[in-house]
């Protein structure tokens, strides 16, 4: 009788986390949970200013503090050519400030001591004498005539400009653009966000002499790229390097790029022979670490009256802060954000793109996002928004005449992604039907007649997931594939370890459950271990939504290479040829005689005890895949609002979630994604976002400045499904860490605009303040730009 | 948490704290809630060479009304102690009103009013709803006790006419004129987050009018705001919304915000305005429900 898949723990069972049962008793094992015995501690000194010429810097009396073992700075690197590192955008950034400070909270000094309190007296101790330089807080500045060169460090750079780049089909988008009826445009902001992740960065590098192997606990969604980079700058055997990513506390993006802590410590331990830990403050990790976000938009749609959208034409102007740092692996300079518009029927595009230098925090990472992808949807749904307006028409209307039909895949997108599976029509109508769609705008006409502004926004939106395949995407030229390998032990138990790194997605229960429907190993028997590069098979990481597309498949196809095996073990204890077995979940059986038969269990104790002749003992495997295509997951995301005319201050009423993410493995986790990103989605809306002032100081550094919404504001969120399994991967799933975080943002900002429609604004960039919607209901203009910091006129 | 180096004492009665204050030469620092101090001290924004932590001083933890309607709040009474207090709602309206939408639940728990009145940061909540209540705080030194309005209390940001070796021992409101009546309401972003606006109003009605009012004002200033013009103008009348409006006229005029991330200094005026008009509206509609 076949096993209860549920029961097991298999797909579509909403098991709980394994992981929570040591994270909610206390007894998770975080970066600053680890010391070592003669371990010492390292605190940065970062700049004060963001740009400013470094004259001198005296370290004298950090050396006289007794327990201060040592102080580097840039000069020290530089002798050992380690001043500056290499980004992971083939630009370089200092790891400790020689010439010039660059940003606000660059690093410029680091100390190593005794203790924690000691290594920041040390710090406090270090006298830097700078001369101010004038700062470049945006785009506009850092192209402005006679601006300030930000990068004189690099020859050949005599601008502020990082790149150039343009993709699409010009000629075909301005043809037309001269068919159009009607021509929308609109300017917009995505403001510098950042990830956050409660648990700030840190790292300790252990290196011992007498092994020569140096260990590094680092927290890092990507140990093996880590481990090869170390390799490459620091110019050590990698196999003398072990990188150990330990439980995250979140990660977001955040902990892809490597930071100069990390490498400082490296050095540290290497020249004390002594493990030296850094642990990153939460100002620390908000003003130096990698943002998100950060673009400026120019947008125009090409539209006919019918409603047809005839061809879009898009601009960004992106803000790169002092390095381009940007953590993304497409071989385009801005990323994804030509897998704008994917989800319509769109003939023509062409967008142009230019990024610059300014002086703030490098970073550009992919905040819950593949690659701006978040910016490039908002974008997106903004632009729509604003063209169902200028031509009169119904927002949900527009969208179902230019959404992909079902019959229309595979669909080329107009930037020449190829997506392969959708019921975006059906997403869309589950998703108005359980907002109430028509009722709601009834009642936004009766509340209007009463002086209550309510509005509805929609969102709809594919995304590209899960990089690779590796002809397209890379890491300085490492592949994006992934890697499973899977030990079934002779009783039947089995050990998992995968090339990814969880940091909340919660692997170690859903890559159980697919072990587990590929074997009919009960999830519980199934332990799975990742972030160790001396044990893990060598992957790519976790990020861009990337681990279920990629690992997951790995997982499910090292899974079948077992059951292959087990067959033929199967076929030798049943004495039967191999072509007689039948597989049933976790059990092989004869064909035509089903009560004769072994469990998977049997087959792996014989894989130890009573293998076939001439077959290779055990029952151990490893699949490394390369995805034929990433996945293409889809969401509708509905925001009802209510906005406050006297204040401005806007409440959300609810907010419908359709996500189509192909097959669940663990619907709860899935569910939990959805929601986390839904509140990040709000968040971006309401509050969270890093600013600076005209002196380049970030109005951010902490969370009494930047905001993160806690369980009292954030909405709740009425989750629905609809499931068009993709047909490349081996389970049928798509991505879906990231969607509602890339998806919800202009659900939210949409009802905002739509509630205020009498106004004729079209644009309040985020985060809609009260201030700024109450600026645009009283004065009736848009409300854009950054950073919104206002000084007094 | 790494702060500078400090020297902890943990005195068990205020005698014995002045005195230790009076030692440390004005180079000590209070613990009583530490939601402002502790923060400031993590940042090394405050590196005080001694900490007087009073939380072991029996008898500060009190808030009761005196016989003839004074209220007293001890410096170690919670913002917890006063939100969870149900004979407050009828005693201290405004105080009422403030107590759950002070920082956040975890800050609550541990903060004190007097504290944070003594801290005189320009956008805590507490110094203007005692400005609106002419409270005052009572301070000992080592010459014995005194009583310091908070409107003269505080003398600029984050800065009391508090001497060095003087502790404030509690905060005291006096009784009222008539029936209380009064509302705080603020502006933020986030639960927690400092106030954008925040505006308390506070009246006692006698005979159908206002015997007396007073307007305090949240984070527009560089200071906690008393705006007394504004509080005049609803003295005598029937708080009618005409009388409303121009209070919340002179309350938007008394206001000095500065424009920043939070809002415009334009914007902070017309809240300040609307919210004195919805206090007004407030206690208006609770007047007609009560006759």
């Amino acid at each position: 009788m076949a096993l209860d898949e549920i029961k097991i723990g298999g797909l579509g069972a909403s098991r709980r986390r394994v992981e929570d049962n040591r994270f909610i008793r206390g007894k998770g094992n975080y970066i600053d949970d680890i010391a070592l015995p003669w371990m010492l501690h390292m605190e940065i000194l970062r700049s004060p200013l963001a740009h400013a010429r470094i004259r001198s810097i005296d370290v004298s009396a950090a050396w006289a503090i007794p327990g201060v073992r040592m102080v580097l700075t840039g000069d020290m690197l530089a002798a050992r050519n380690l001043a500056w590192m290499p980004t992971l955008s083939y630009d370089t950034q200092a790891v400790l400030a020689t010439d010039k400070v660059r940003f606000q909270g660059q690093e410029v000094a680091c100390v190593v001591a005794d203790d924690p309190y000691i290594a920041k007296d040390g710090c406090e101790a270090i006298v830097v004498d700078y001369e101010p330089l004038p700062p470049i807080v945006n785009p506009s500045q850092a192209k402005a005539p006679g601006a300030p060169l930000i990068r004189d460090d690099k020859t050949g750079q005599d601008s502020n400009v990082v790149f150039d780049w343009e993709v699409g089909d010009r000629e075909g988008t301005d043809r037309a653009f001269a068919q159009a009826d009607v021509v929308s445009t609109i300017d917009m902001h995505y403001p510098r966000s950042h990830p956050s992740p409660i648990e700030a960065c840190g790292s300790i590098a252990d290196f011992n002499r007498a092994t020569s192997k140096l260990t590094v606990y680092m927290t890092t969604q990507a140990p093996h790229i880590i481990r090869a980079a170390v390799a490459l700058v620091a110019e050590l055997p990698e196999h003398m390097i072990r990188i150990v990513s330990p439980d995250l506390g979140g990660g977001f993006g955040n902990k892809v790029p490597v930071y100069p802590g990390y490498v400082v410590s490296i050095l540290a331990s290497i020249l004390l022979e002594c493990p030296v830990k850094w642990i990153e403050d939460k100002s620390g990790n908000l003003i130096s670490t990698g943002f998100g976000r950060d673009i400026y938009l120019k947008g125009e749609m090409a539209l006919r009256n019918d409603g047809r959208i005839l061809g879009v034409r898009m601009h960004t102007d992106s803000d790169h802060g002092a390095f381009f740092s940007d953590a993304q692996p497409s071989k385009f300079k801005i990323g994804l954000m030509h897998s704008a518009f994917s989800c319509y029927d769109v003939p023509a595009a062409h967008l142009t793109a230019q990024g610059v230098y300014t002086n703030k925090a490098p970073g550009g990472v992919a905040y819950r996002c593949s690659f701006r992808v978040t910016e490039a949807m908002y974008f997106q749904e903004r632009m729509v928004q604003a063209a169902a307006a200028d031509l009169g028409m119904d927002q949900a209307e527009f969208r179902r005449i230019n959404l992909v039909r079902d019959d229309d895949f595979p669909h080329r997108t107009p930037w020449g992604f190829l997506t392969d599976s959708g019921q975006y029509g059906k997403c869309l109508d589950l998703g108005l039907e359980a907002i109430g769609y028509e009722d709601f705008l009834r009642q936004k006409e009766e509340a209007r007649q009463r002086g209550r502004l309510l509005g509805i926004g929609i969102s709809t939106m594919t995304e590209p997931l899960g990089a690779g395949n590796s002809r397209e995407y890379d890491i300085l030229g490492i592949k994006m594939f992934d890697s499973a390998e899977l030990k079934v032990h002779m009783t039947g138990k089995a050990l998992l370890r995968t090339g990814a790194k969880t940091q909340g997605q919660g692997h170690e229960t859903t890559w159980a459950q697919i072990v587990a429907h590929e074997l009919g190993i009960p999830a519980e028997d199934v332990l799975v271990e990742e972030g160790d590069t001396d044990t893990a098979p060598f992957g790519m990481g976790t990020y861009a939504s990337r681990s279920t597309p990629v690992a997951g498949a790995a997982v499910a196809m090292v899974s079948r290479k077992i059951r292959a095996k087990a067959r033929k073990i199967a076929a030798h204890l049943l004495e039967v040829s191999e072509e007689d077995v039948e597989w049933e979940l976790g059990r092989f059986s004869v064909r035509g005689a089903p009560d004769r038969g072994v469990t998977i269990q049997e087959c792996a104790i014989a894989a130890y005890s009573n293998m076939p002749d001439g077959m290779e003992p055990g029952l151990e495997n490893n699949a490394y895949y390369d995805p034929p295509n990433l996945t293409w997951p889809f969401a509708c995301y509905i925001a009802t609002v209510e906005v406050d005319p006297e204040t401005g201050v806007w409440d959300v009423l609810r907010v419908v979630a359709v996500d189509d993410c192909g097959v669940r493995i663990n619907p709860m986790i899935v569910e939990g994604q959805i929601m986390g990103g839904l509140t990040e989605a709000y968040a971006m809306a309401n509050m969270q976002f890093i600013t600076f002032d005209e002196d380049g100081n970030c109005i951010g550094s902490n969370y009494m400045d930047y905001l993160l919404p806690t369980a009292w504001e954030t909405p709740g969120f009425e989750l629905h499904e609809v499931v068009t399994p993709c047909p490349h991967h081996p389970i049928g799933a798509k991505g879906i860490g990231e969607c509602a975080t890339v998806g919800g943002p202009a659900a939210f900002v949409n009802a905002v605009i739509d509630a205020i429609g009498d106004t004729g604004v079209r644009n309040i960039d985020m985060p809609l303040l009260p201030d700024r919607v109450h600026e645009a209901i009283t004065q009736g203009h848009d409300v854009s730009g950054a950073p919104p910091v206002r000084t007094e006129p | 948490m790494y702060p500078s180096r400090f020297r902890y004492e943990a005195p068990s009665t205020v005698a014995e704290a002045v005195a230790m204050l009076a030692a440390a030469d004005g180079e000590a620092k209070i613990l009583a809630g530490g939601q402002s101090l502790i923060p400031m001290m993590k940042l090394r924004f405050a590196a005080p060479a001694m900490i007087v932590d009073i939380n072991g001083i029996g008898g500060l933890d009190y808030h009761r009304s005196d016989p003839d309607g004074t209220y007293r709040i001890g410096a170690l009474c919670r913002h917890a102690d006063l939100e969870k207090s149900a004979a407050l709602a009828d005693a201290q309206p405004t105080i009422a009103a403030a107590a759950p939408v002070v920082a956040d639940p975890l800050v609550r728990t541990r903060g004190t009013l007097v504290g944070s009145v003594c801290h005189a940061d320009p956008q805590g909540d507490w110094a203007s709803v005692m400005v609106s209540l002419e409270g005052a705080i009572v301070a000992q030194g080592p010459n014995g006790r005194r009583s310091i309005q908070v409107a003269d209390l505080i003398d600029g940001p984050f800065q009391t006419v508090l001497a060095p070796d003087e502790i404030a021992v509690e905060a005291v409101i006096p009784a009222a004129r008539g029936a209380r009546a009064g509302g705080y309401l603020k502006l933020e972003r986030r639960v927690g987050d400092f106030a954008t606006v925040g505006v308390a109003v506070s009246v006692e009605m006698s005979g159908g009018s206002v015997a007396r009012a007073g307007i305090g004002l949240t984070a527009v200033g560089p200071a906690t705001i008393n705006a007394s013009d504004a509080a005049a103008a609803l003295v005598g009348t029937a708080l009618d919304s005409d009388a409303v409006d121009a209070a919340a006229q002179l309350a938007a005029e008394a206001a000095q915000p500065r424009s920043d991330h939070r809002g415009s200094a334009d914007y902070k005026r017309h809240v300040v305005a609307t919210f004195v008009r919805r206090i007004g509206a407030q206690i208006q509609r609770s007047e007609q429900e009560a006759a």
